[in-house]
């Protein structure tokens, strides 16, 4: 059996595992960080063993009748993806490794979200794809309103609802790829290799709106992302983590994968949609962000943001008059992002959760002055935050100053404006996330600092190496761009045709 | 290639990363472990400047980033690391503003170092802004230092925001740089094709004004203000506002090539250089004024980044920040010593300890120009250039410069007062170590005007042909500074204007047609997004859950009413079929005979009607 395989369904075997009845709250944890820790260990395997191209391809039957298969693999778009996967859900189960009720349905269900999300990044068919994405949704659904504080069920109704509609216009977008290809297939390599609908335009840019859609549900992009703020706030730390760091991934990383390749003149055509989206996203995100009481609904609003940069970058792409070198640098820039932000935002979460573990809210306007009583926190959260608004040194700006230099550098005028528009995001976040960092840790002490105390070994475990991880790529990120920029210029060229 | 260019950013940046992520366990050792590894980069610097050596590294694909130290490199990296030397030595022995968490202290002050180290040496605008913004945040952390008091984060914000404002410049120049040249070598820029040429001049020129604090974004000098005074000495001096300047300096070509950047550049230097020496003239605190009065001096090496007057704008960075990390330390021991920096209350305290005294007052005549100390020469290297340039010009820096001799007077008259300070606590051996150092540095440095010393000066500069200070403008300066001195000394005009003393309003300014409307947006925005937004969403939602109930109580009940009709209409139909089966033979023969009499009717009827 092939290694991807491995790494995919390893953690769905340990849930299974957990369903024997000898296993207690203890021993299901256990279970859990062992099982991340080998699909960790499997990942760094893969990443020294990968050779280029689409490495690790493994293709079975499954549901021939429709021309689709079991058919999975990683290139430099995916890998760095699955990865950053494997690492934030290792965080969330040492995060939650003591004081989780129900551990043993928690860790299964965490394990099971792990298979999910690793699958949908290796897929390579569209309904493959469209399975893991969909269990994704129901997945956090429990995770939300079984783990979830404040307003759980309704946060996470609404979240499944939302998702889910735009799953289904995803789908409709499949079978409208499905029907154009010449082939019959749902196999995403054969529909990339000839894309759909070489004739008809028309049909081609209403495919692209459904995928669109359902992709920018689950991006979200302005105006589709009114579900997360609610979501974020109401779920547990961990969940907020994965739903933020690598569900959020998933529409941005359709874009790259499917819209992108397969509908490569519609995308040309509609590129200035997703520039205006994405520039839109930047800077409302940011702005929306700015007005935030609530520690969590801020984070949940940067995230709006930071996903505008990876859409810009690859509406950007699609301006064909642009220069190819630049729009490499772009897309480069938005896989750097889609990393970046999971490490990132994923830190921040749990570390939100924190605050709400040691005192139960999420206000602003409560805190104040914890550097004094947690300091380590205090370290962690400002790091977290110079690396949210991008500061040098750090994994944000790799990715920001690919993303402006690309979009502004294709020496489009238009993309040139936008570029400088967008650049004007990462100023609203410097005041947003300081504006964050003095009310609640800086300053004088609030109502609620006496009840925070500083950080337990099991959160500095789980924290330290997503920022440790964001430096190291902020610093030397040579090691990380030999995969992404090979990937790149493939997709440029392909959505160039 | 060598390792030297990443050795020696390197090794402050590692050991200041060290001793943050170590903490309060690092706080005995910080200061003298801070102390040796800027002595060691010390040594890296000179030998860096002798060697010249460079390297380039890949960044992005197809994109080298590098680190060189060539001429105007070689000054700037011996000039960070020997000032900073001498700070930190400061900092070391100083148990006032920096009692307590030293680790924390040094460690920032050090990444502060390795930052500007990398932004004076970097070959292309990736690295460059990584140093630049990093030095930045830094700042921000250094004039937070005391992060207990809300006001002093507030100013720290206002400095890194307004900073990072003109920074935005930076990212949308080297998006216009890879357009217009597909690189992001500085070297390069200035052949780089129209417009992108002139929009990478615009970008520029935003960060760097911002960055040195000339018009209009002067505030958030003032703001830091509120940081310890070490911090003061090194943003004030050698990093951070010098960065600005440095970059203009270097990228004197592009601005050249543009035309109007150099014009611009030009200006806007001497204004600020003008408007804030009125503006420094006008302050009653000590570090209010000699803040200010930074703004001032940048606009002279500003001012020469436009004029092409590259030797006199980097003596005069060089000698300026001599002079300013001086006058800032000793401003930092009255304020231990006297819990004060109002002027009104420091009389006499130069009295107190003469070593401090005689140093500040070295130090503040060389501020004003007075010969024969330093800044007199460099100040007027750069003027002879600008004589040349537009006599305009050469007037509104001359009037700057005979501004800088007022307020210099103002510091030193009011230090050297006869007065009795109240409470004295006497500086440590180390906080007075540096101080003749850097006066002796801030006197003599104004040799480089001799002619074979300016003419080995320019030539490492690069700036063969440049004249060098002329003797006529020297002598008039010389006389115009030392006449204002006496007078300002003599009689102490307590000079005030209000408009100047709060900075001609430029945070408020700022606060009203930027800060607040954002906010204000920001507010507004986000009540859309709950009411109009997620409005429709749960519109949607209650539209359904509506449609719903309504099908349940008027569709379903009149489909299921249906139901229960037809239900009900057969079982009525049912009772009527009943009524005939009587059981009865008689019944059932009437019934027949109706049925077949009836049937006759239907078939004689259809019959003829066919």
């Amino acid at each position: 059996m092939d290694v991807l395989t491995v790494v995919i369904f390893l953690p769905l075997v340990a849930a299974g595992l957990l369903a024997l009845p000898r296993i207690g709250d203890r021993g299901a944890v256990a279970v859990w960080i062992a099982a991340a820790a080998v699909d960790l260990l499997l990942t760094v395997v893969m990443w020294h063993g990968y050779r280029g191209g689409i490495g690790y391809e493994t293709r079975a039957r499954w549901i021939p009748a429709l021309g689709a298969g079991y058919h999975v693999g990683v290139d430099g778009l995916s890998l760095p993806l699955v990865a950053m996967t494997a690492l934030l859900f290792l965080a969330c189960a040492l995060y939650s490794a003591r004081r989780t009720t129900r551990a043993r349905p928690y860790a299964a269900l965490f394990l099971g979200l792990q298979t999910v999300c690793t699958g949908l990044f290796a897929a390579l068919d569209l309904l493959l794809f469209f399975v893991f994405f969909d269990l994704s949704i129901a997945g956090m659904y429990f995770v939300i309103a079984g783990w979830g504080h404040g307003d759980r069920y309704r946060s996470a109704l609404r979240f499944f609802l939302y998702t889910f509609l735009g799953s289904l216009a995803l789908l409709l977008g499949f079978i409208g790829l499905y029907l154009g290809g010449g082939g019959r297939t749902f196999d995403m390599v054969d529909l990339t290799r000839e894309p759909p609908f070489a004739e008809a335009s028309g049909t081609a840019g209403l495919v692209l709106l459904a995928v669109g859609i359902g992709l920018a549900i689950k991006t979200p992009t302005v105006p589709f992302h009114t579900w997360l703020p609610p979501a974020h706030t109401d779920a547990p730390a961990a969940g907020s983590a994965i739903l933020a760091g690598v569900m959020l991934k998933m529409g941005v990383y359709g874009l790259a994968r499917i819209a992108m390749p397969m509908l490569p003149g519609a995308w040309q055509r509609g590129a200035w949609v997703f520039v205006l989206v994405g520039v839109v996203g930047v800077l409302y995100g940011a702005l929306v962000a700015l007005a935030q009481e609530n520690v969590k609904r801020l984070v949940a609003y940067t995230s709006v943001n930071h996903m505008g940069y990876v859409v810009l970058a690859l509406g950007a792409a699609g301006l064909v008059a642009g220069d190819t070198h630049a729009r490499q640098l772009a897309v480069s820039g938005a896989v750097v992002q889609m990393v970046s932000h999971g490490l990132v935002t994923g830190a921040l979460f749990l570390l939100t959760g924190v605050l709400w573990d040691r005192a139960h809210d999420y206000d602003l306007g409560r805190f104040g002055g914890i550097a004094g009583v947690a300091p380590v926190l205090t370290g962690l959260t400002a790091v977290a935050a110079f690396a949210s608004l991008g500061l040098p040194g750090l994994s944000g700006f790799i990715a920001e100053f690919q993303i402006f230099a690309g979009v502004v550098g294709t020496g489009v005028p238009g993309a040139a404006v936008a570029g400088a528009v967008s650049v004007l995001g990462i100023l609203v976040t410097a005041a947003l996330m300081l504006r964050m960092l003095h009310r609640a840790f800086l300053g004088a002490p609030g109502e609620l600092t006496p009840l925070v105390s500083d950080v337990r070994p099991r959160e500095l475990v789980a924290v330290a190496p997503l920022l440790v991880l964001s430096a190291v790529i902020g610093v030397a990120p040579h090691w990380l761009l030999a995969f992404v920029e090979p990937a790149a210029a493939a997709l440029v060229s392909l959505v160039s045709r | 290639m060598s390792a030297l260019p990443w050795l020696l950013p390197a090794l402050p940046g590692l050991a200041g990363v060290a001793l943050l992520v170590t903490g309060r366990g690092a706080d005995r050792v910080a200061p003298v472990a801070a102390v040796a590894v800027t002595a060691v980069a010390l040594v890296l610097a000179v030998l860096a400047a002798l060697t010249r050596p460079a390297a380039t590294t890949p960044l992005f694909a197809g994109l080298r980033a590098g680190l060189a130290v060539d001429g105007l490199s070689s000054v700037l990296v011996v000039t960070v690391c020997a000032v900073a030397a001498a700070i930190l030595v400061f900092a070391a022995g100083d148990t006032g503003e920096v009692r307590r968490a030293r680790a924390r202290f040094f460690g920032l002050m050090l990444l502060f170092t390795a930052a500007m180290l990398v932004t004076v040496t970097a070959t292309d605008l990736a690295l460059l802004l990584a140093g630049w913004e990093v030095m930045g945040a830094m700042s921000y952390a250094l004039i937070g230092f005391v992060w207990r008091d809300g006001s002093a984060v507030r100013s720290a914000e206002v400095a890194f925001v307004t900073t990072r404002a003109g920074d935005v410049g930076l990212y949308v120049a080297a998006g216009c740089a890879l357009a217009g040249t597909g690189s992001l070598e500085l070297a390069g820029l200035a052949d780089g094709a129209r417009p992108w040429r002139d929009l990478v001049a615009a970008g520029v020129v935003a960060a760097a004004l911002g960055k040195s604090a000339q018009l209009p974004l002067s505030f958030w000098l003032s703001r830091a203000m509120v940081g310890p005074s070490p911090v003061s000495a090194l943003l004030h001096s050698a990093t951070m506002v010098a960065a600005g300047a440095y970059l203009l300096l270097r990228l004197r070509p592009l601005l050249a090539a543009t035309g109007w950047a150099m014009h611009l550049v030009a200006w806007a230097g001497a204004l600020t250089a003008l408007l804030l020496g009125v503006v420094a003239l006008a302050q009653r605190d000590l570090k209010q004024l000699l803040a200010a009065s930074t703004c001032a001096q940048l606009g002279f090496m500003v001012m020469a980044a436009g004029v092409g007057a590259l030797a006199g704008g980097a003596a005069h960075l060089v000698a300026h920040a001599a002079v300013k990390s001086l006058l800032f330390l000793c401003a930092g021991v009255w304020l231990a010593a006297l819990g004060t920096r109002d002027l009104g209350k420091l009389r006499g305290a130069a009295r107190r300890d003469r070593v401090v005294g005689v140093s500040f007052g070295v130090g503040a005549l060389a501020l004003g120009g007075v010969p024969p100390l330093s800044l007199w020469v460099t100040k007027e290297s750069i003027l002879t250039v600008a004589a040349r340039w537009s006599p305009w010009l050469y007037a509104v820096a001359l009037a700057a410069a005979l501004l800088s001799a007022a307020y210099a007077a103002k510091a030193v008259a009011a230090v050297w007062a006869s007065g009795d300070v109240r409470g004295w606590r006497r500086p440590g051996p180390l906080e007075r170590l540096p101080l003749p150092v850097l006066a002796l540095a801030a006197a003599t440095f104004g040799l480089v005007g001799l002619p074979p010393v300016f003419d080995a000066w320019r030539r490492l500069l690069g700036a063969d042909g440049e004249p060098g200070p002329g003797a006529g403008g020297l002598l008039l300066a010389g006389v115009l500074a030392l006449a204002v001195t006496a007078a300002g000394l003599k009689w102490r005009v307590p000079w005030s204007l209000p408009g100047a003393r709060d900075w001609l309003g430029l945070e408020r300014a700022a606060s009203f047609l930027v800060v607040r409307p954002v906010m204000a947006l920001a507010r507004s925005l986000a009540r859309f997004d709950d009411r109009v937004i997620d409005g429709a969403v749960n519109g949607v939602g209650r539209a359904g859950t509506a449609l719903a109930r309504l099908l349940r109580e008027k569709a379903e009940a009149g489909v299921d009413g249906l139901v229960r009709d037809v239900g009900t209409g057969t079982g009525e139909l049912a009772v009527l079929a009943r009524r005939p089966q009587t059981g009865l033979v008689h019944t059932y023969l009437a019934q027949a005979a109706v049925w077949l009499l009836l049937l006759a009717v239907v078939i004689a009827l259809t019959g003829w009607t066919c």
